[in-house]
């Protein structure tokens, strides 16, 4: 080794080496009828036969029970924020300018939470209760994704007392 | 029959953002053997290893354990793997426990470790997810809405995650092993730093560190033969739950009462706020003290919080949590959890140094990780159980 490339090397002790993986993600049966749902702009949940309660996205099988999931069930496009996070923080692979918000909506007749973004306010008007809608992207836009919707916009309406959402963050 | 179980030999490396003058393999030896010469003992001594990481793809090295084995003496010998997320250390430490207590092994090496120098947490956590938008932002982003949650729902004034984020930081200025050493810490500084993911402040987060921690397990016999101070095993525990179900309490989850519960029940805990005398609890972001000691019975419901701000948790206090600096003050992930799990056995050998609470008898390690899923717990006492 050259004295020269000695004094370029001296201080190397790691390297960065990026990797990637190219890959195909197949949505499966059960999430594969709610996300031809999102390419019509339509939410559709399902309703287990045993426990009813109702899932979106639905699954196969029931989490709480374990019984294959029942009928289809289409949901309004409205909800209720049970909590969230306002985003600041920048990192690598973000795709998102912060500040942004990312909340758990409960739509309205569905069992659990989804975790999705809202729009449409400033963050710093964002709250717990806050009644909320979807924001569809347009139809020639819409995808086999939940980013069919956009985010999820205010209603407007009066928010939900905390008391009905805290079994539901 | 069970057999007891203790803890002979105690080593952690000194934890740091980057621990450039150390390889992986130089990483976990480092603490292996501090363990290893606190137990009086050498590699070709230990019947078994287990090891605990955080998940392969963080530092991008597949099934570590094995490459790493040769830098821990154990070619030839059994080496097993854990992994559950950030509790790992913690199952991994119970893991090697059953393997005493069932008499399969007389004496273990467990160890646990990260080197997020060479990894990028905050990336690997934050992936975007097919068919969904991009709402992951880290492990903040993640648990940024449970802690609203608490604070919501308890009425907690803010300065309470100041507080813990202050009273930890101090702490660690008694713990040479502690990455972070702050002693211009003010909960002012606190106050003014970053809202990161609101409602989580920069200085109420853990920093992301190198470290590795070890401990030498060891059976009755050759505890008593060792003529050393050691820490009794009292119980442990493990529980799971699922990530997504209806009316899943993610601020109290039940996974974590239940794996109190049945900790408490195997070392003969009635009362845990008063038999406890100090515990190591898994608190990545402030507000998750006043959380888990409301999970774990340490306070009652809605009460975790008044326990933090009348000072019960400090040092010198009631019942103190964290003397160590706990996770608010070195995060080396995958070994986070063996490090609350080896420092409460240090406080009851007397061995904690500086964070030593006085006259400790029985303490208590506990982790937790995954989305709040995974727990993992021991009590060790200073007496045989």
């Amino acid at each position: 080794m050259s004295e020269a490339t000695k004094a370029v090397v001296k201080d190397v002790t790691t390297m960065a080496s990026p990797v990637s993986l190219k890959f195909r993600a197949r949505a499966g049966k059960d999430l594969s009828r709610f996300l031809r749902g999102m390419k019509e702009r339509r939410i559709v949940g399902r309703v287990c036969p045993s426990c009813n309660y109702v899932y979106v996205p639905p699954r196969g099988a029931c989490p709480t029970c374990g019984c294959p999931m029942g009928d289809e069930r289409v949901l309004p496009e409205t909800g209720t924020i049970t909590t969230f996070c306002i985003v600041n923080i920048p990192f690598e692979g973000q795709k998102l300018k912060p500040p942004y918000v990312c909340a758990s909506v409960l739509l309205d007749g569905a069992d659990v939470a989804l975790f999705h973004l809202v729009g449409g306010c400033d963050v710093n008007e964002v709250r717990m209760g806050m009644r909320v809608r979807a924001e569809w992207v347009d139809e020639a836009d819409a995808e086999l994704s939940l980013e069919t919707i956009r985010y999820f916009v205010p209603t407007g309406e009066p928010d939900r007392p905390l008391a009905q959402i805290r079994e539901h963050i | 029959m069970k057999q007891r179980c203790a803890v002979l030999g105690i080593g952690q490396t000194h934890h740091a953002a980057k621990r450039g003058d150390l390889s992986m393999s130089g990483l976990v030896r480092e603490a292996a053997l501090r363990a290893l010469d606190d137990a009086g003992m050498t590699f070709d001594e230990i019947d078994a290893v287990v090891m605990g990481k955080a998940p392969d793809f963080f530092e991008g090295v597949m099934t570590p354990e094995l490459y790493l084995a040769d830098a821990l003496g154990a070619a030839g010998k059994p080496v097993f793997r854990v992994h559950t997320a950030g509790s790992v250390g913690g199952s991994t430490a119970i893991f090697a426990t059953h393997l005493v207590t069932s008499g399969i092994h007389k004496r273990v090496l467990t160890l646990a470790w990260e080197k997020q120098s060479e990894s990028n947490a905050m990336w690997a956590l934050s992936p975007k997810y097919p068919f969904s938008p991009p709402t992951t932002a880290g492990a903040g982003g993640y648990f940024a809405p449970f802690v609203r949650a608490y604070i919501e729902f308890t009425g907690a004034p803010e300065h309470i995650g100041w507080q813990v984020a202050y009273k930890d930081r101090i702490h660690a200025l008694k713990n040479p092993y502690a990455h972070l050493q702050m002693p211009e810490i003010t909960i002012d500084m606190v106050k003014n730093s970053p809202v990161l993911w609101d409602p989580i402040r920069y200085l109420e987060t853990c920093p992301s560190s190198d470290g590795a921690g070890a401990m030498i397990l060891v059976s009755e016999d050759v505890a008593e033969a060792s003529g050393k101070k050691v820490a009794w095993v009292h119980g442990t525990a493990n529980r799971t739950e699922a990530i997504l179900y209806p009316r899943r309490n993610q601020v109290l989850p039940q996974a974590g009462s239940d794996c109190a519960k049945a900790l408490y029940k195997e070392a003969g805990i009635t009362d845990p706020k008063r038999e406890i005398d100090t515990a190591e609890i898994y608190v990545p972001f402030a507000w998750f003290e006043p959380m888990w000691l409301e999970n774990i019975g340490l306070a009652d419901a809605n009460d975790g919080w008044k326990m933090v701000d009348s000072g019960d948790t400090m040092l010198g206090g009631r019942q103190p949590i964290n003397p160590s600096g706990g996770v608010l003050s070195s995060n080396p992930i995958g070994a986070s959890g063996m490090l609350r799990f080896l420092e409460a056995a240090h406080q009851v050998r007397g061995t904690a140094g500086e964070h030593q609470v006085e006259g400790a008898k029985k303490a208590l390690g506990h982790a937790y990780g995954g989305g709040s899923q995974y727990f993992a717990m021991w009590i060790v006492g200073a007496e045989k159980p």
